[in-house]
This record gives structure tokens, C-alpha cells and sequence, in this order.
């Protein structure tokens, strides 16, 4: 009989030790995988988790590493506050999407004009964006108290319907032959959001991610809001008696993850991919979610889960090359990951005891 | 009987088969929320549906085995998730979300060797004359027989839930872990079926959409349609006979706007293709406001893991 | 800090010179694939990727063809592209019109690699264009559906509003009139490529309206199922052939055949000649292939089909020969005139006769 007894505090060491485990894990069930499909799991694995780093050519990858993790620390490092105090955005693909209408929405309103201002007044929009968009299932909870879970939910697939209403009309770019897909921001002097130097990937959204990364660090464990949210979290009544007012909480929180992911979303829209398209949002709004679990809500866990989950993605596209492995079994690898490292995550907070069982 | 140059017959028994596999699929995703568990992988379940149930259709020539099987495949995707989050007691977002990641994936290589075949046909039940009747018979006794199915568990979940025992217990499980707990009932396993229930029925959706709706197997194929199935969830506010208005009315507005198209009306499309969202949000919030000082509308512990010692 | 960044720099120019450098004359030559979409899709990079193994059963040992899929448009795409350039391929093939921008400034990047961009309208001395005239063939299934057709209402399930499927609309509508002056034309817009539901779902209402002839401008086959379940209706193959559904309903198909090209250009960078350009391939070169007319079309008009596929392949007919006018009545085409491939390419109006608005 095996039973789980709850540890009074997280444990340290597992909190460490278990993404390490979880990653062997991964390791070792992916290697069976690839070898299944007939190719060297070593070679393999060595493709995903090394290469990319360390290889032939790694100074591009680790950059493009940065380019790829660069949204998600920033858009989970703002989940993780709200998931820290009990609310659950997890619209942030929608308020991604929203960023990135409302700023180049400005850069395209007033194209061709060249000013050194319009890229900031594009990031304030953006982040404003955003925020307004994750005001909607705030207000609603507060109001209603309508579940902002759901509702934010809700409000990806309306965002998702209005960026393809916006590049397949508004925002068209009139000399594209009829193509659907805005004016490229990349051609856009003022309002590209370029490589700050050149070969890094390090563009504007990987310097916000670090700042947002320090700045939640500073909020959550060096300041009394960070200690009331989490408490908001942790025991909400006694939140109330230390003073804590939960409409704001709702609003603050939703509101910041909001803008962190609207934020991202320019970011995205004038740098790396540089167009409003149809399919401009590549989930990095749901995936950032999994970052924020995956880095226990702790910004640097955030940081450091955030480029995990970038290198699957770049060593997966090598392995795909290098090996002609389907992408779809990297799919299946990182589904294995996550469910490795969500698992393991027991051992953190709970002891394992192996013999008598106490009581089911 | 035509209504603005559209054959609204046509259109009704149109959205019943094309509504089936979300119909499905968001009723087992109910039930499973009922017991207080949020599953947000029912499109990696959906999948694994439909490349398990075409496989089995194909060896073996028989579309019922295939349904079965289909519905297993889906069962054993959920019971991954149900282990992972009631036993390990990972966050159920995450877990959940790896889940559709993973059965996308796994869907994808099983499904290479069946690209380009076509599965054996499922029959449609023959009603005789009534189908013959105006009106009635092409909209009631015109279909095969998983939509009579899918109709029947909607009728089963909604009789269960409300009207025994056994979805008094569901319930209590889902407002209230911890209470279920002092009262004796195995909180854990109660999840587990629950989820295995909803996984079967994710499952018979997806095999439906590789058998009958498109009937192909083809990567990605299930196109969103679980997600569709959360949301259903969510404006039916946890209540099985509005997961069939829920349902209809999301397969209803893509017929329509298609069927709209075809009448040639100009519509925006993707404004259109927004409206279920945006009602579903403004039924939300009317049932939020509704029910402000009363029982709310979600399950309390809906999303919260469970553990017996804590 | 400014150290570390030269380093950096010099480091990425260094290997961006490096990669670029020509192959040993014993080295295969490398030629690399993005395709949108999975292998396995049996539309669209399914067909591209039969044109890759064409090229290797052509030259065997003298290539090495490697391919990457699902490669969403925007940054990942630019780093497909260059990872695939840094692995040494010499030839990249890039099968979206999405990737565009990307191979552009890939190719900006590499000098020496020579790329090749699907139906997009940018060149530069390293990136050659191409693209079919798929409308050749919708001239072909315009005619039969014309003569067919019982209820004189064809319907066509388009994807998205862009000048390809625009040319393919109005030559099938052309086509059809000419034999049937009584033809109307119902045009649904899917917005998608690839979504057998929806594809279904429009099916269905095009043949709830009164269609007998269903044409697809989606890769799926669920618009088939969904007409040969309705008994008398007959559809068109679209990008490959869709055999499994002949005779009924499926009566001939277009489909796309990359590999003459792929081997042609293959064959020039083997020998040297390679030279950037824009291809329109159509019926003449092979690119457009009509599949086979199958035995549910009356024999005369299988024999007129047929003269037309000869006419077209000849050049002694193009499908957009004046007079004709637009949509709205103006004069687009004087008597005898042809249109040029540089308008067609950027078509966006309907022409006479068609009832439908299209969506701006």
C-alpha cells in the first residue's frame, strides 16, 4: 500500500530535484519511443537536448532559443501571479491576440509615417490591449461573479475570430495582391522590433521578459502585495481580515497578466513574425500556461521552464531534420514531458510511504 | 418549408449529424466536470477517438466495433489524465493541456498507416414510412443510428445526474470534495469513473467524425472541435439537457453561416463565427447574476485536486 | 559586455559565411523541404512531397533530399528555413504562400543557398517563385460540370478569398456558361485549407441549395463522402487525384503535380545553370495533371474535355479570352484577348454573370 502524507512546508530539495528527475524520465520513455519508430534514441535525444546548445551552428539556436521562450516567460510570468492568488486566467492567448491588433493596428493606421515614438506608443497600446481584454472576465467576476476561467476562455476564440475578420479585411495590406495578411512591421522602420544585436535573437519582448521575470520576483517574494496575493491563494478568508480587497485582486491580477500578454503579442507582431495573419497566434498563450505550472508559479522556475519548453520545440524541429523523425512524435515526446514533470511534482509536496496504510 | 430561401429542414437534420460529435463529446466532458475534475485535454481524447475506432473499423469491417473501440481509446486517454491528477495530484490545467498535446501526437503516428482509406459505412436506421412523413421524418427518421445514440446518453447522463443515486454521489463529490469524504464516499474513484466516462464519450465523438461525418482518418482532423466541446459545456452551465441546445446551437451557426453563404447572402463570417462565444459568455453572466446569493452554476470544486489526509 | 557581444557577432558571421560555401564535388546535393501541413495531410504538402521523392528516384545517390513539416508560417518558418540552409542543403524548397517573408530574409542571409518559394510573388537573385494554373483545370471541370448538370446550379466550396482561388472560381463559371448558358454559380467560403467537418458541413449546404456538381478548392475528402452519400451529385478531385471516390462521384480530378519541376530545377543547380525566376507551370508542363475522366461522363463530353485539355496544353486556347467583362459590367477583356499571367496573378473581382459578392 502506497500513501501520500502531505509535507507541512514544500520540500526544498524535491522542488529542485524533481524537474531533473522528471527530465531522466522523459529521457528514458522518449529514447523507447524513438527506438520504436527505428531510430537511435541516443542520437535522438542528443539531437533534442544538446545539440541545439552546444552543437554545430549553436550560436544561431541559442538565440533563436531566447527569440522562442522570450513570449512565454513573459506571458506566464504574469499567469503566475493571478494562479498564484486564485485566479485563473487562461485566456492569455486571446489578450496575445489582442496586443498584437491594438499595437500594429496603430503602426498600420498611420504607415508610412516615420517617429522614434511610434514603436513605444505601439507598446503601450499593446500592453493596453491586452489588459482591456482580461478587464472583461475581471469586471465580469466582480459584477457577476462570473467564472473568469471560463469566460476568459471564451474570449480566445472571439479574439481569434476578429484577428481573421482583421487580416482578411481591416488590416489587409493593400499592395498584397489580394493575399490575405497585413503590411510586413519588419519593413516598417519605426515600427520594427528589431534585434538589438545582431546574431543574439535578443529583441525588445526578451528584454521585457527579464525585466517582467525580475519585477514579479521583486513583487512576489520582496513586497507585502506579493505576500497578500499569495496568501489570497493560499486561505482567502484570512486574506480578508489581513485587508486584502478581492475585486481588486481580480482586477490587479487579471489585468497584469493581461498586459504582460498583450505586451507579447506586439512584441511578436513587430518583431519575429512581423505580420497580422490568420494564424498569427501559435498557442504561445496556452503553452505559457504550462510554463507557469511547470515552473511552480516561481518566476525563475517560470524562466527556466520557459526555455525547456523552447529548446523542445527548436531540438525537436532538429531531430525532425537531422533524423526524419514525424513531427508529430515530438508532440508525443513533449506530452510526455509535461505529464513527467506535473506528475513527479507530487514528491514536492507530499511524502511517499511505502507499507501500512494508514487511511485511504 | 424554405425561410429566407434556406430549406430549414435541410438545415435541422443537417446540424443533428454535424453536432454529434461535439454533442458527444461535451456530455461526457460534463459529466466529468460534475465531479468536480477539469479536463481540458477532450481534443487529444477526441483524437485518439478517431484514429482507434477508424483502425478497428477497418480490420475488422465493422463500424460498431469501431465505435467501441473508439470509445476505449478515448476511455484510456482520460485514465492517463485520471492517474496523473487524482493519484499524483498534478494541476489539472496543465495536465490537461499535455493531454491534447500528447494525443494529437500519438493519434498522428498510429493513424499513418489508415491515410487514404476509407472506413467501412455505417448504416442508417431504416424507419420505413415514417421517414416518409413531411417534416418529421427527415429531420427525426433520416439518420444513422450514433445520432439516436448520442441523443439516448444526452437523455441517460441528464436521468443519472438528477434521478439517482448514484448522480447524487457525482455531485456531492463535485461541490464538495472534502464533505464527500467524511460522509464515506471514495472521492477518488468516483473522479477516476467519472473522467473514464467522459474519456469513452470524447472518443465515440472523434470515431463518429472519422466514420461517419468526414468518414477519412487524417492528422489534426478533429480541427478544435474538444475545444468547442468545453465551451458547450460552460453555456449548457453544467446541465445535460442544455448541453444539447448547446450543442446544436454551435454546429448550427457554422451550418447556417455555410448554408447562408450558399443562399447567397453576404455575411461576415467571422463576426458570425463569434456569436456562440460571445453568448456564451453573456449566458454566464446571466446565470452568475441569476444565481449571486444561491447555489452557482459551476461544480464548487470544479479544477481542485483532492487529497483524503489533507 | 561589448566584448562578449563582438564575439557573438563575428562568431554568427562567421558561420553564416561558412554555410553557404559550395559543396565538395563528391557530396550529393543537399535539397531541403517546408511544408505546411503534415506528409500525411493527402492534399497539398502531400503532393509536394511526392515531387521530393521524385527527385530522389531521379538522381538517387546524387542527392540527399531532407524535409521538415507542420512548419507554422512566421518566425518558426525563418528558422526552419535557416536551420536548413546551416545543415549545408543548397536547394530549399518552401511550399506556402505564408513563408514569403521568411524566405526572404533567410535568403538575404545565405547567398549561396538557392530557394524556391511556392506561389509567391517575391524574387531575388537567390529565390526563384513558382506556382501552377490551376485554373487550366477548373476550365476542364467547368465544361463537364456545365454539360452535366441537371439542376443548372454548380457549387463551389472555396477556401480563402485570394487571387488563385479567384481565377479558379471564374474560369469554372466561364467554362460552364459557355456550354450552359442557363449555369449558376454558388461560391461558399470555408476559411480554411483543410478541415474535413467544416468542408463536410459546407458540402452539404451547397447540396442543400440544389447543387449537382460540387466543386472543392479544400484538400479534404469529406466533401466527397458527403456527395456520394447524396446520391446523384459529382465532384471533382482536388490536389490529388481522390481515386478512392471514382467513378461516382468523383468524375476527373485536377491535381498537383510538383515533380517535373522539381526535377527540372534539381537537374540546373546539378549542371549549374540554376538562374532565379518565376514559373507558372500549367497542363503543357505537367504541373497540372488532369486526372482521369472516369466512365459517369457521357462519352462526348469526355471527348470535348479532352479537345480542351489539348487546346489549353497547345496554347492555342487560354481559359481567359475576351471579350469579357466584370462583374460589376465594365469591360475587362476585349474580343480575342487573353489576360496577362502579371493581372491574373493579382485577380480579384468576379467576373460577368456570377450572382455572389465576394468577401473584401
Amino acid at each position: 500500500m502506497i500513501t501520500l502524507i502531505k509535507r507541512p512546508t514544500p520540500s526544498k530539495t524535491w522542488s529542485w530535484a524533481t524537474p531533473i528527475v522528471a527530465i531522466l524520465a522523459t529521457m528514458i520513455a522518449g529514447g523507447f519511443l524513438f527506438a520504436a519508430l527505428g531510430k537511435n534514441p541516443v542520437e535522438a535525444i542528443r539531437v533534442i537536448f544538446w545539440d541545439p546548445l552546444f552543437g554545430p551552428n549553436a550560436a544561431y539556436f541559442r538565440g533563436q532559443l531566447l527569440v522562442k521562450a522570450a513570449p512565454l516567460i513573459l506571458i506566464a510570468a504574469g499567469l503566475a501571479v493571478g494562479f498564484r492568488a486564485g485566479i485563473w486566467n487562461i485566456g492569455a492567448e486571446g489578450q496575445y491576440i489582442i496586443g498584437a491588433i491594438c499595437g500594429a493596428g496603430l503602426a498600420l493606421a498611420v504607415y508610412p509615417a516615420e517617429s522614434v515614438w511610434l514603436f513605444p506608443a505601439m507598446v503601450v497600446l499593446g500592453a493596453l490591449g491586452g489588459l482591456l481584454w482580461g478587464m472583461i472576465p475581471a469586471l465580469l467576476k466582480i459584477w457577476f461573479n462570473t467564472s473568469e476561467i471560463l469566460v476568459s476562455l471564451m474570449l480566445v476564440y472571439v479574439a481569434q475570430n476578429l484577428l481573421a475578420y482583421m487580416a482578411f479585411g481591416p488590416m489587409k495590406n493593400p499592395q498584397g495582391f489580394g493575399f490575405p495578411g497585413s503590411r510586413n512591421l519588419q519593413q516598417y522602420a519605426s515600427a520594427h522590433n528589431p534585434e538589438l544585436i545582431a546574431g543574439t535573437g535578443a529583441h525588445w519582448g526578451v528584454m521585457a521578459a527579464i525585466v517582467a521575470v525580475i519585477a514579479t520576483y521583486i513583487l512576489m517574494h520582496r513586497h507585502l502585495a506579493g505576500f497578500r496575493i499569495r496568501v489570497a491563494g493560499e486561505a482567502p478568508r484570512a486574506a480578508r481580515f489581513a485587508g486584502v480587497n478581492p475585486s481588486r485582486l481580480v482586477m490587479v491580477c487579471l489585468m497584469l497578466s493581461g498586459a504582460l500578454a498583450g505586451m507579447a503579442g506586439l512584441f511578436e507582431v513587430a518583431g519575429p513574425n512581423g505580420q497580422i495573419t490568420d494564424g498569427f497566434n501559435s498557442g504561445y498563450g496556452f503553452t505559457a500556461i504550462i510554463v507557469a505550472f511547470l515552473g511552480r508559479l516561481h518566476p525563475i522556475g517560470i524562466l527556466l521552464a520557459g526555455l525547456l519548453m523552447a529548446l523542445t520545440y527548436i531540438g525537436g524541429d532538429m531531430a525532425q531534420l537531422m533524423l526524419q523523425l514525424p513531427a508529430a512524435a515530438i508532440q508525443v515526446f513533449q506530452g510526455m514531458l509535461l505529464f513527467f514533470l506535473l506528475g513527479f511534482d507530487v514528491l514536492t509536496n507530499y511524502r511517499i510511504r511505502i507499507g501500512k496504510g494508514a487511511k485511504a | 418549408m424554405t425561410l429566407g430561401g434556406i430549406d430549414i429542414i435541410a438545415l435541422t437534420a443537417m446540424l443533428m449529424t454535424a453536432s454529434t460529435p461535439v454533442l458527444l463529446a461535451a456530455t461526457g466532458e460534463l459529466v466529468a466536470e460534475k465531479s468536480g475534475v477539469l479536463n481540458l485535454g477532450v481534443e487529444g481524447m477526441m483524437i485518439m477517438g478517431a484514429v482507434g475506432g477508424f483502425a478497428v473499423a477497418v480490420a475488422t469491417g465493422n463500424p460498431v466495433l469501431g465505435f467501441a473501440a473508439g470509445a476505449l481509446a478515448g476511455a484510456a486517454l482520460a485514465l492517463l489524465f485520471a492517474i496523473l491528477t487524482q493519484v499524483f495530484l498534478s494541476n489539472q490545467v496543465g495536465t490537461g493541456l499535455a493531454l491534447t498535446l500528447f494525443g494529437l501526437g500519438l493519434s498522428a503516428l498510429i493513424g499513418k498507416s489508415y491515410e487514404g482509406i476509407r472506413p467501412p459505412a455505417t448504416t442508417k436506421l431504416d424507419f420505413g414510412p415514417l421517414s416518409e412523413l413531411p417534416v418529421l421524418g427527415r429531420v427525426l427518421f433520416s439518420h444513422d443510428w450514433m445520432v439516436y445514440l448520442s441523443l439516448g446518453l444526452v437523455a441517460a447522463t441528464w436521468y443519472v445526474l438528477n434521478k439517482t443515486r448514484v448522480g447524487l454521489v457525482l455531485r456531492a463529490v463535485g461541490e464538495n470534495h472534502d464533505a464527500a469524504h467524511a460522509l464515506g464516499y471514495r472521492v477518488i474513484a468516483v473522479r477516476i469513473a467519472a473522467l473514464a466516462f467522459g474519456g469513452a464519450l470524447a472518443g465515440l465523438g472523434g470515431a463518429y467524425l472519422s466514420l461517419v461525418r468526414v468518414p477519412q482518418w487524417t492528422e489534426g482532423m478533429t480541427a478544435g472541435a474538444g475545444w468547442i466541446a468545453l465551451a458547450i459545456v460552460v453555456f449548457a452551465s453544467w446541465r445535460a439537457e442544455r448541453v444539447l441546445i448547446g450543442a446544436y446551437l454551435f454546429g448550427g451557426i457554422t451550418a447556417l453561416q455555410l448554408q447562408l453563404q450558399a443562399a447567397e447572402y453576404s455575411i461576415p463570417v467571422h463576426l458570425l463565427s463569434m456569436a456562440p462565444y460571445v453568448i456564451t459568455i453573456v449566458v454566464l453572466v446571466i446565470l452568475s447574476a441569476v444565481h449571486r446569493h444561491g447555489v452557482q452554476a459551476a461544480p464548487a470544486a470544479l479544477g481542485k485536486s483532492f487529497h483524503a489526509s489533507s | 559586455m561589448k566584448r562578449r557581444s563582438f564575439l557573438i557577432t563575428t562568431a554568427a558571421t562567421a558561420m553564416i559565411a561558412s554555410a553557404g560555401l559550395p559543396a565538395f564535388a563528391e557530396e550529393p546535393l543537399k535539397v531541403g523541404f517546408i511544408y505546411v501541413g503534415p506528409v500525411g495531410d493527402m492534399g497539398w504538402s502531400y503532393q509536394h512531397d511526392q515531387g521530393r521523392q521524385a527527385i530522389e528516384a531521379e538522381y538517387g545517390d546524387k542527392v540527399q533530399t531532407t524535409f521538415m513539416e507542420s512548419v507554422p508560417e512566421g518566425p518558426d518558418a525563418e528558422r526552419a528555413l535557416t536551420q536548413l540552409a546551416l545543415e549545408g542543403n543548397n536547394l530549399i524548397f518552401a511550399t506556402s504562400f505564408g513563408y514569403m517573408d521568411a524566405v526572404m530574409n533567410v535568403a538575404a542571409k545565405f547567398p549561396d543557398v538557392k530557394f524556391e518559394h511556392a506561389t509567391g510573388y517575391k524574387t531575388a537573385d537567390n529565390v526563384a517563385v513558382y506556382d501552377a494554373k490551376f485554373f487550366q483545370g477548373r476550365a476542364i471541370q467547368g465544361t463537364i460540370a456545365g454539360r452535366m448538370t441537371k439542376s443548372n446550379k454548380i457549387g463551389y466550396i472555396a477556401s480563402f478569398p485570394i487571387p488563385e482561388v479567384i481565377q479558379g472560381i471564374n474560369s469554372a463559371y466561364l467554362h460552364a456558361k459557355k456550354v450552359n448558358p442557363d449555369v449558376e454559380m454558388k461560391v461558399v467560403w470555408a476559411y480554411t485549407w483543410f478541415d474535413p467537418a467544416k468542408e463536410a458541413d459546407a458540402a452539404a449546404a451547397l447540396i442543400a441549395e440544389g447543387v449537382d456538381v460540387v466543386m472543392q478548392h479544400t484538400d479534404s475528402t469529406a466533401p466527397q463522402a458527403k456527395a456520394q452519400e447524396a446520391g446523384n451529385v459529382i465532384t471533382f478531385g482536388q490536389a490529388s487525384d481522390m481515386g478512392a471516390f471514382a467513378p461516382m462521384p468523383r468524375v476527373t480530378s485536377t491535381i498537383d503535380n510538383w515533380a517535373p519541376y522539381y526535377v527540372q530545377r534539381v537537374g540546373a543547380m546539378l549542371d549549374g545553370s540554376w538562374a532565379s525566376g518565376a514559373t507558372w507551370g500549367g497542363i503543357d508542363t505537367g504541373m497540372v495533371e488532369i486526372g482521369e475522366i472516369s466512365d459517369a461522363v457521357p462519352a462526348e463530353v469526355k471527348a470535348e474535355a479532352l479537345a480542351l485539355k489539348d487546346a489549353i496544353a497547345a496554347g492555342t486556347y487560354h481559359p481567359f479570352t475576351g471579350p469579357l467583362n466584370k462583374q460589376d459590367g465594365s469591360a475587362w477583356l476585349a474580343e480575342g484577348v487573353t489576360a496577362e499571367d502579371g493581372e491574373l496573378a493579382g485577380m480579384n473581382f468576379y467576373v460577368e454573370g456570377i450572382t455572389a459578392e465576394l468577401p473584401q
